[in-house]
């Protein structure tokens, strides 16, 4: 669908952006806490298996947990330092998870451990998928599914179209503008192994409208070696969305229920293609990310390569913070998680930090009124659900109604029907809450059959 | 003539469709015990499940047929069970009453928040938002999910933001184990008076800081208890109910009283070295 020149989904909506005080911003290094815990868990799938043992030295870079199964990745230092213990840290699903707590020694280099380098011209596609998988890499978009179990292409399915999304449509970040525009070169090489390792015949960056400097730096910066293009979509949200953006650029839909594969078609989001560009070639794993630490309750805002591990509290002191800082979100204001507690650590799914003060929360302080039918979220809604429906059926917790009859399980948590609902019932809590309770209904009758 | 002919050929319908009727259902008669329907009328009509059938229907079924026994209905009363077993001529059999237990005692007063919650009013809501704002992970919210989902009002939240279940009237229909977010909630036998209050798995005392009556996992109940009624797994106490556990000597040690006795009519004893808790209000919240 093409409106006025760029095309988009149809439905959606338009939250403020925020992001003019950081996208000009360039990405900065950020010094080690006193203390990292990294978490075991950082992704979607089972939890890595600890290689290093309580008081061991390790080094930047090197390995300390590997992946257990397909779906799992491996994870590495993100410092040199002395591992303290392997206990229990809270963690953002509001679980405690196991995590390795590193203490970084007073003197830690930014130096990298190099480990078996996977040059692009010589590895089979098996190869490189091992090695995406050993480096750690998980989609670092925020849904941190591994990224190599994404890439598998099963027998039988093609992939015609690999989409590239810069697309950041969440308000307040900038970690995909800053990578597009400072790591180009690191993009484009993580674009040639995935055209490699997918055998699509075409690439296309997704940039939104409001990051024209991006998009005309890597038109600029384009390679002849690679078919493919930079496409500028309209700005709105939720357009950085798998599904949003295949429906935008190829005018494919996802099946209810179904894999971008069904439609010939996979997605990658463009930071974990620059970190595949960057970390392959020397064999390297994932120690670090680009977090955008921002928000009104903010006083150093900006775009920092942060260690994972870093735990919030250190983040927060370090960057400032205004004395009546209210809420803190990992992630955006719109699909990003409110944190409980400041002794989470900052993991690969980790795309942003925001921090509000009494005054900017203001809104969701507010009462919540009756549905008046007005039907904002039904026009809100980008996979055009019924959330005033579905709302309605999770008040009366009717949650198997709303999975089988009313496709709840479609839903990702946009949040757009909470942003447009004018009487500000939490429509996506609820979606999130049933959900959880269909997925915990479907193990209990897995349990008992 | 016309009127005629309309009623004549009404009436021969009307004969006809009747003669059918009647036929089918002489013809295609099933049988089904008379006492079912005396039985089920016996029975609560409460449809909660507790026995294990999906309603009550199909357990006076089972009834009649001899599958199951009275006693499993555990939400009638037990004369009403005797009549039942009466009216049946079978043996009321013995069940003994089971209840939910809160694996949980860190109420506002003794447990701190991190962080404070707004949004919608209930735990599984919470339990999405990071777990919720309770310092200890593992902990009740207090929003009450437990007391909205008790079909018999035998849950209710005290002044503490803690549910307290009425044993008595409390039918183990397994309602509140189901939607607690945090699966504080267990079924029971009634005569299981030996009980770990907490669900923590963190060892040491620096969940302490987190909740006063927190299990720091010291073994000092595993030490004291007779040999394998209590072993310590994952930080926690597990009580072995299969051994004679009849004894209240493994709480007499317990240091924050996350082991208690749950006494017949005083309810929840600690034991004389827990430390006491006499703060009636809320406990602030942590420093950020």
């Amino acid at each position: 669908m093409r409106l006025l020149g760029t095309k988009t989904f149809r439905h959606g909506v338009h939250p403020p952006e925020s992001k003019d005080e950081t996208s000009g911003l360039p990405i900065r290094q950020f010094p080690f806490a006193p203390l990292l815990i990294i978490p075991l868990v950082q992704h979607m799938g089972a939890p890595s298996i600890p290689e290093v043992a309580e008081g061991q030295e390790v080094w930047r870079g090197q390995r300390i947990a590997r992946a257990d199964g397909f779906m799992s990745v491996s994870m590495h230092a993100s410092a040199s330092g002395v591992v303290r213990k392997i206990a229990l840290a809270p963690s953002i699903s509001g679980r405690m998870v196991p995590a390795v707590y590193l203490e970084p020694f007073p003197g830690s280099t930014q130096e990298v451990l190099d480990g078996t380098p996977c040059p692009l011209e010589t590895s089979t596609p098996e190869e490189i998928i091992a090695a995406i998988q050993d480096a750690g890499v998980v989609g670092l978009g925020g849904a941190a599914f591994p990224t190599h179990a994404k890439l598998k292409v099963p027998e039988g399915k093609v992939v015609d179209t690999l989409i590239i999304n810069g697309v950041e449509c969440e308000p307040f970040l900038t970690t995909d503008h800053r990578v597009m525009l400072e790591q180009s070169d690191d993009v484009f090489m993580g674009i040639r192994y995935l055209l490699k390792v997918t055998g699509a015949e075409k690439v296309i960056i997704a940039v939104e409208a409001n990051k024209p400097d991006a998009a005309a730096h890597l038109r600029e910066r384009f390679p002849s070696d690679i078919n493919g293009t930079v496409e500028v979509l309209e700005v709105k949200y939720p357009q950085g969305a798998e599904k949003m953006l295949f429906s935008a650029l190829l005018g494919r839909e996802v099946p209810s229920g179904g894999l971008p594969l069904d439609i010939q078609a996979l997605c990658c989001n463009v930071a974990t293609t620059a970190e595949i560009g960057r970390l392959l070639p020397k064999g390297r794993g994932i120690q670090e990310r680009v977090i955008t630490v921002t928000g009104p309750a903010v006083r150093r805002k900006g775009n920092y390569r942060i260690p994972i591990g870093t735990p919030l509290r250190f983040l927060l002191e370090y960057a400032g913070v205004a004395e009546d800082v209210n809420r803190v979100f990992l992630g955006g204001p719109m699909m990003g998680a409110a944190v409980s507690s400041l002794e989470i650590s900052i993991t690969k799914g980790t795309s942003g930090v925001t921090a509000f003060t009494d005054s900017a929360a203001e809104r969701t302080h507010s009462q919540v009124y009756p549905c008046i039918r007005c039907g904002y979220c039904v026009d809100a809604c980008p996979i055009f659900l019924d959330p005033a429906l579905l709302g309605k059926l999770a008040a009366n917790e009717e949650f198997s109604v709303m999975a089988e009859a009313h496709n709840l399980m479609d839903c990702f948590e946009c949040g757009s029907c909470s942003f447009v609902c004018p009487s500000h019932i939490p429509l996506v809590q609820r979606f999130r809450a049933s959900k959880a309770a269909v997925r915990k209904a479907a193990a209990h009758k897995a349990g008992a059959a | 003539m016309l009127f005629l002919t309309a009623v004549g050929a009404i009436t021969s319908l009307t004969v006809l469709l009747a003669t059918a009727l009647a036929v089918a259902n002489k013809k295609l008669y099933v049988y089904e015990d008379p006492r079912i329907d005396i039985v089920e009328e016996m029975l609560p009509h409460a449809n909660c499940g507790a026995c294990g059938f999906p309603g009550c229907r199909p357990f006076a079924e089972a009834l009649t047929k001899g599958n199951a026994q009275p006693a499993l209905c555990t939400v009638s009363s037990g004369e009403e069970r005797t009549q039942i077993a009466h009216f049946l001529g079978v043996d009321v059999g013995a069940a003994e009453k089971v209840v939910a237990r809160l694996a949980c005692a860190g109420g506002d007063n003794v447990a701190r928040n991190h962080a404070r919650y707004h949004g919608e009013q209930t735990c599984r809501a919470a339990a999405r938002v990071a777990g919720g704002g309770k310092g200890c992970f593992w902990g009740c919210l207090g929003l009450g999910d437990c007391d909205v989902a008790c079909d018999f009002d035998a849950i209710h939240m005290n002044a503490h933001g803690l549910p307290v279940v009425d044993e008595d009237l409390c039918t183990a229909c397994g309602d509140c184990v189901e939607v607690c977010p945090k699966d504080l909630f267990s079924l029971h036998k009634q005569s299981h008076r030996l009980w770990v209050a907490c669900s923590s798995l963190e060892a040491g005392d620096e969940i302490l800081e987190d909740c006063e009556v927190a299990c720091t996992a010291c073994g000092r109940c595993e030490m004291d208890a007779p040999q394998g009624l209590i072993t310590i797994r994952k930080n926690l106490p597990v009580v072995d109910y299969t051994r004679p556990h009849k004894t209240r000597k493994p709480i007499e040690r317990c240091p924050t009283g996350a082991i208690v006795w749950i006494d017949e009519k005083s309810g929840p004893t600690k034991g004389p070295a827990a430390k006491k808790i006499i703060r009636k209000g809320t406990l602030r919240d942590a420093p950020t």
